[in-house]
């Protein structure tokens, strides 16, 4: 008996090791981004969720302010560009990144959350004015509904920025592992993904808010 | 590793015409809505809604490079099973309480017929 007992540990080792050599390497990241990617795609529907509560409540304003009298338009189109330059900066680092750079790779991850920094400065700017006014969560079904949705996406945007600040370090300690690779593929697939819900929220809510 | 690499797809000429057709396709929304282009409130809104999207695909193409050979199609069976239950949870949605609103009784006639009740 207990010579079967220290032998299973042993044999089940031996089984997994090969899944951490060079041969399998491939196929075990393959199956991290796709993870990744379903990850994402659950987050979408978070996201959707939002869209429809805030396109049911969006216009029941109980007498408050409504869209046209809050939204700065200017400088949700200003947040928008931090948000696009961002992207294509992160697309930079990862180019950089497939030529063996570590330099340029965390040279372009930092202009990348200098620009996130300063969408969430821009978020965090709106959002205090807005309750300087009394355009709180709790003055009507629409501003609730707003706070939700873009709190969220705030959300998401520090998240990916701590995350990304945390990856710099990693960088920095260990260089271009391929660990710090594939967390950099994943971090640009959640970097790239929340630029593609902001889409989604100046359009649904900003732009067409202030039209209606 | 490499491997994945290559899979990512991207190239510089592609991020930055990806890049390019952002910058137009945020442009004209944000046009439409400061400059007062268009006078039909209900034809701007529809224009919003179409350059969004249309903004949302160059994003999933050019940043994300969904396609068919990634993950032997997986991403974009995930992808496709998202967008469905999106389009029920919205369409869904907003339909129903869009009908609901229309069927309600206005609040004011509902007190006025309970004042009404003999």
């Amino acid at each position: 008996m207990a010579q079967t007992d220290t032998e299973q540990p042993n044999e089940f080792f031996v089984i997994e090791e090969p899944h951490h050599g060079d041969d399998h390497e491939e196929h075990h990241e393959t199956g991290t981004m796709l993870g990744f990617w379903i990850y994402l795609m659950s987050d979408c529907l978070i996201f959707g969720i939002l869209f429809a509560t805030y396109g049911v409540l969006g216009r029941n304003y109980a007498a408050g302010p409504a869209p046209a009298d809050l939204f700065d338009i200017q400088m949700i189109l200003v947040a928008t560009f931090a948000l696009l330059f961002s992207s294509i900066t992160y697309g930079f680092a990862v180019l950089r990144m497939e030529m063996d750079d570590l330099r340029g790779t965390v040279f372009w991850l930092i202009v990348t959350v200098l620009f996130g920094a300063g969408f969430l400065y821009l978020e965090l700017l709106e959002f205090t004015h807005l309750w300087h006014i009394g355009a709180t969560p709790m003055a009507s079904a629409f501003l609730s509904s707003f706070f939700f949705l873009v709190g969220t996406h705030g959300l998401h945007v520090l998240g990916g920025s701590i995350w990304l600040i945390v990856l710099l370090t990693q960088l920095g300690l260990h260089g271009l592992t391929p660990e710090n690779r594939r967390r950099v593929m994943c971090l640009s697939l959640f970097w790239h993904f929340l630029d593609l819900i902001w889409i989604g929220v100046f359009s649904l809510v900003y732009l067409t808010g202030v039209l209606l | 590793m490499s491997d994945h690499a290559k899979g990512a797809g991207g190239t510089f000429k592609s991020y930055v015409i990806g890049f390019g057709l952002s910058v137009v396709l945020t442009l004209i929304p944000f046009w439409i809505v400061l400059g007062d282009v268009v006078d039909n409130t209900a034809w701007a809104v529809a224009i919003i809604f179409v350059l969004g999207a249309t903004q949302m695909m160059v994003h999933i193409h050019y940043f994300l490079h969904v396609t068919l050979k990634v993950e032997a199609g997986w991403q974009v069976m995930s992808l496709g099973l998202t967008l469905l239950l999106l389009v029920i949870v919205l369409a869904g949605s907003i339909w129903v309480m869009f009908n609901l609103e229309e069927n309600m009784m206005p609040a004011h006639e509902q007190i006025e017929r309970v004042r009404n009740l003999p």
